[in-house]
């Protein structure tokens, strides 16, 4: 039987553990390069507010009374994992959406260029083109 | 006066010919840009034999994409005026007689060749028609102007649309947001009525479930365009 209102001890040291390892595991991503800062940062967030809930009984139990969760505190660690979770995930979305764009933007430089090439082709290595003005393809500069 | 036509073309190999020589014999003067949008066969070729220039995108960017591509191409090598042609040959490059009087008039930044805008012969599904009638609906009550035919490829557009659309251009079915794009930055639209040709070859990219779902994602594009910041045109140098 649980005591309304407080976290078991058990379930303190378990959360801990695996928040640390959380928390473990992302610093060895970054420091292995496979994991950048930038993207990071969320984790690393994740995980210490995880490790202190876990780790402070008194503070977990304090703020499951304030959010009116009575009966078994760790419902918030839930919850609050739950909510971190979801932002990281609202990141990533973010950033793919930032990766697609930068991907057309490459697509479409690319293509412009292999077509600028192919014109600059036509036109003829530099020392021998001929000044036949037929030929001459599209010499206006971009403006950029 | 420098005149680019840009046609957009995925898998077109056997209409590609025909629309490029059209646009030619409407008007020798118009450069032609075939964007070649990721096809498997030889739309690029094929584009090439009949004396257009390609662009080959290296994998498919979809219409948005494919198109601004040809925005850019015409904003840097300094085109004062662009037509848009579809590369199924369901526009009828004659027609621009129509459409760039408006735009060389200065009566409109951009010109629209609408099917409903006067009398026409295009039919269309059920499905299609419907979801047509609510975004036209929608975009006249967000621009307050009466606009009758937003998803229509076939538009003639001045220096000041190219200069935006070469910076910003929205990705799928583009038209319906770029007319909210248009009103936000002040440019004016004219729509003109023309007649659109049944697809000589190949299938519409739309199918009737997709349109209900590409409807639903351009009614949430439109209404978040409303809110979006407005983008910086490029600037001629």
């Amino acid at each position: 039987m649980i005591l309304a209102g407080q976290t078991p001890l058990k379930v303190s040291i378990a959360a801990t553990l695996a928040s640390l390892l959380l928390l473990g595991v992302v610093f060895e991503l970054i420091r292995s390069r496979r994991l950048r800062e930038r993207y990071a940062l969320l984790w690393v967030l994740t995980g210490v507010v995880l490790v202190v809930l876990s780790a402070w009984r008194g503070g977990l139990n304090t703020i499951a009374g304030w959010v009116g969760v009575e009966t078994y505190p760790p419902a918030v660690l839930f919850a609050v994992a739950l909510l971190f979770i979801l932002a990281v995930l609202l990141h990533y979305s973010t950033v793919l959406s930032k990766v697609t764009d930068d991907n057309v933007i490459l697509a479409q430089r690319v293509a412009l260029l292999e077509l600028e090439i192919s014109e600059l082709r036509a036109a003829g290595p530099p020392e021998e083109q001929a000044p036949s003005p037929s030929r001459a393809a599209a010499p206006a500069a971009p403006t950029r | 006066m420098k005149k680019l036509a840009i046609v957009p073309a995925l898998n077109e190999e056997r209409a590609i010919g025909g629309v490029i020589d059209e646009i030619k014999a409407f008007d020798p003067t118009f450069d032609v840009l075939v964007i070649d949008d990721g096809s498997h066969d030889n739309t690029a070729e094929n584009a090439a034999a009949h004396g257009a220039r390609v662009v080959r995108l290296p994998y498919n960017l979809g219409i948005g994409g494919s198109v601004q591509t040809g925005f850019r191409y015409a904003f840097t090598r300094g085109y004062d005026l662009v037509a848009r042609v579809d590369g199924d040959g369901q526009h009828d490059p004659s027609q621009l007689s129509a459409l760039m009087p408006v735009v060389l008039a200065g009566q409109a930044d951009i010109c629209v060749g609408s099917r409903f805008a006067g009398p026409g012969g295009y039919r269309s599904s059920g499905v299609r028609r419907i979801g047509i009638r609510i975004l036209a609906g929608t975009v006249s009550l967000l621009t307050g102007q009466r606009v009758t035919d937003t998803t229509s490829g076939f538009q003639v557009l001045n220096r000041r649309a190219i200069a935006l659309f070469a910076q910003d251009y929205p990705h799928d079915y583009p038209e319906v947001e770029a007319a909210v794009m248009l009103h936000k930055h002040r440019l004016r639209l004219a729509e003109v009525p023309v007649t659109m040709r049944e697809r000589a070859h190949g299938n519409s990219s739309i199918t009737a479930l997709r349109s209900v779902y590409y409807m639903t994602k351009v009614l949430l594009a439109v209404a978040v365009a409303m809110f979006r910041r407005r983008a910086t045109p490029l600037e001629d140098a």
